[in-house]
């Protein structure tokens, strides 16, 4: 007898399913051995002696650690002064981004004020000037100031953020209006609305900001180069540099020089990888 | 929700008065009205429900009573004070929200506490206010919980208790119902009026929901287009209707609105509608002729209509039963028809049949045609 009714869809066979998890679990596993790797060999290479490191085959594990390379990088490197530097530094642009972009963010979301959207976009247009321009300006006004060879120098030209501000706007802009109504009502101002309501409840993404910047300061590379010239205020990057420099042969120490400069963002990143996430798309879609 | 205390209010409820007035207030926002040339007063301790279709205008009059939304001209007085300069939360009035817009992250004891805090009540008395708030709505077991784990009757108390909290001396409401299931708005409405007795409050009530108005107020005032069409008791507003807009936004089914013609008969006045002549009483007919005009139209509501074999012959098109009553929709001709309501113990007609219509002579409005206004 005919009929007009249309198959159903099979449901595909079970090994149709395991074959395709399986290929998505091994593109998964590749790309964690193409980010890993690097980091897997430089922790190996920092606990071999310099001789295993360049034997071949080489060894790509650990059977006698060599801990020794750890306190000898602390040693020849200065990486403890190095350290605290990038931490005082990473630290106070960390709050100086956070605080600016707060209040900028705030103001660009709630206050009303003329030409408010097209500062906006002007604050956004400054996203697309790459830092290498602007960096003989500002190495000149440090210099004007004095400031080379400072913990100033090094903070302060990254204090405000326009992709923070950016950030943050967007989250408090997903603050209901009764809230802000509400606040109004209550006795809040704007001081105490946004540090009660409004940062509160955007703390995923005032968070990822957070992380976002010490993680940048941490990184620096090029301005602290340029501006320190003495070991007194040199981040750890540049002391890593310097370690690589003048121990070349001896490949475990500058492996392990770069694990300690390595270890804090590794930490930071395991630490509040959800909280990074959850803050760089919040907004993104409802709900 | 409310206790039946039965107690006297706690100390503190004596207040100046609470009268509010809107005098000659505009709104606009760019080119659009949002309210045109209000004036409206409303009484101490008054329950005075804004009615209207939505985007009518009635929440932005509420948000300006509040100090949420500056006026473009006229003033907001308050007591004896003219209020347009003084900022929302030194006018001394609270606000319940359609949302509640309760903290999301704070307990509900925080979130009641907040208007003490910032008004730098100290920390004893604070605790005692929220206590008795607490106690008053029901909500101690749940002081440590935060609105994402109550229900939304729950979330309500709590934006009722935050409000009573700092003992106001004016309560605005946006719609604070709309967010509950039909069985818990009815139970909250009979609450609502019962906390307007007991806390002898000045409450100014938005909402688009008739019945609301209509069970709540003491005084409704109908609003459209940014305009107000009509203040006063709900019952003289039901059966006096100002406007064409009035007359069939209250009441439902709507009231039944048809043009007609005056026309003497006799000794008497009559209207000539699509399917016949309905006579008007004495008390009306020389009113209808003093607008000097022919044309007008006529409203008549759906209870005060009947299948008695009257003078206007109308087409039964639908028999709509709601279980307690029945609404017989009847054409009067291609363009015009009329609803007839019905007891669900009246014999009612079957579709298609022809009938004869009545309408109740005393019960009959009369309107201007071209200004929509009442004329009887």
């Amino acid at each position: 007898m005919a009929t007009n009714v249309p198959a159903p869809r099979r449901r595909p066979f079970r090994w149709q399913r395991v074959a395709t998890e399986a290929a998505q679990y091994l593109a998964l596993t590749v790309a964690a051995a193409v980010i890993l790797g690097p980091v897997y060999i430089t922790v190996i290479y920092s606990l071999q002696p310099v001789e295993k490191i360049f034997s071949y085959p080489p060894q790509l594990y650990v059977t006698d650690p060599q801990w020794d390379s750890y306190k000898r990088a602390f040693e020849t490197g200065s990486l403890g002064r190095y350290l605290i530097n990038s931490f005082v530094v990473s630290l106070a642009i960390t709050a100086g981004q956070v605080t600016t972009s707060v209040l900028a963010a705030y103001a660009f979301a709630f206050l009303r004020f003329p030409f408010r959207n097209l500062l906006f976009v002007v604050f956004l247009a400054t996203l697309m000037v790459p830092w290498e321009v602007t960096i003989i300006p500002n190495y000149q006004t440090i210099s004007t100031l004095g400031w080379l060879d400072s913990y100033q120098g090094l903070i302060v030209p990254f204090l405000a953020t326009a992709f923070g501000t950016f950030l943050l706007r967007q989250a408090f802009l997903t603050v209901p209006r009764d809230l802000r109504d509400a606040a109004a009502m209550d006795g809040y101002g704007h001081i105490g609305f946004m540090l009660q309501v409004a940062v509160p409840l955007s703390r995923a993404a005032v968070g990822a900001l957070a992380v976002f910047s010490f993680l940048m300061a941490w990184n620096q590379y090029l301005w602290p180069l340029l501006i320190t010239n003495e070991d007194e205020h040199r981040t750890v990057q540049i002391g890593l540099k310097a370690l690589v420099s003048a121990n070349i042969d001896e490949f475990n120490l500058v492996m392990a020089g770069t694990v300690i400069a390595a270890a804090p963002i590794l930490a930071l990143l395991v630490l509040f990888q959800k909280q990074l996430i959850r803050g760089l798309t919040s907004g993104a879609i409802k709900g | 929700m409310l206790k039946q205390r039965g107690a006297a209010l706690p100390d503190g409820w004596s207040k100046p008065m609470s009268r509010i007035e809107l005098r000659n207030v505009n709104k606009f926002f760019g080119d659009v009205v949002a309210v045109r040339d209000f004036n409206l007063e409303i009484e101490d301790k008054e329950f005075l429900v804004l009615l209207g279709p939505s985007g009518c205008g009635k929440s932005t009059a509420l948000r300006l009573i509040a100090g949420l939304e500056e006026p473009t001209s006229g003033e907001i007085i308050i007591g004896d004070d003219v209020v347009n300069d003084v900022e929302a939360k030194n006018r001394d009035i609270a606000m319940v929200f359609q949302s509640y817009a309760l903290y999301p992250h704070m307990t509900v004891r925080r979130n009641i506490e907040v208007p003490l805090k910032t008004r730098k009540i100290p920390k004893r008395e604070r605790d005692e206010l929220i206590a008795e708030a607490a106690r008053w709505l029901d909500l101690e077991p749940l002081l440590n919980r935060r609105p994402a784990e109550l229900s939304g009757g729950q979330r309500q108390r709590v934006a009722l208790a935050r409000a009573i909290v700092r003992r106001p001396r004016a309560f605005l409401m946006d719609e604070p119902l709309s967010n509950l299931d039909a069985k818990l708005r009815v139970k909250t409405r009979a609450e609502l009026v019962s906390m307007h007795r007991e806390l002898a409050r000045t409450f100014v009530y938005v909402t688009h929901d008739q019945v609301e108005a209509m069970t709540m107020a003491t005084r409704i005032a109908v609003i459209n287009d940014g305009a107000l069409q009509q203040v006063g008791p709900p019952q003289s507003v039901y059966e006096r209707p100002a406007n064409t807009f009035v007359a069939q936004f209250i009441g439902s089914p709507p009231m039944n609105v048809v043009r007609g013609t005056l026309v003497r008969d006799g000794e008497a006045f009559a209207i000539d509608v699509p399917g016949g002549r309905i006579p008007l009483p004495p008390s009306l007919g020389p009113t209808a002729a003093a607008a000097s005009r022919a044309d007008l139209l006529v409203g008549v509501r759906p209870e005060h209509l009947s299948f008695d074999g009257g003078p206007v012959r109308a087409q039964v098109r639908v028999v709509e039963s709601l279980g307690h009553e029945r609404h017989v929709i009847c054409d009067l001709s291609p363009d015009e028809f009329a609803i007839v309501r019905l007891a669900a113990d009246e014999p009612a007609p079957s579709v298609g049949d022809t009938v004869g219509l009545t309408a109740h002579p005393e019960h009959i409005h009369l309107f201007n045609p071209e200004t929509t206004e009442r004329v009887s």
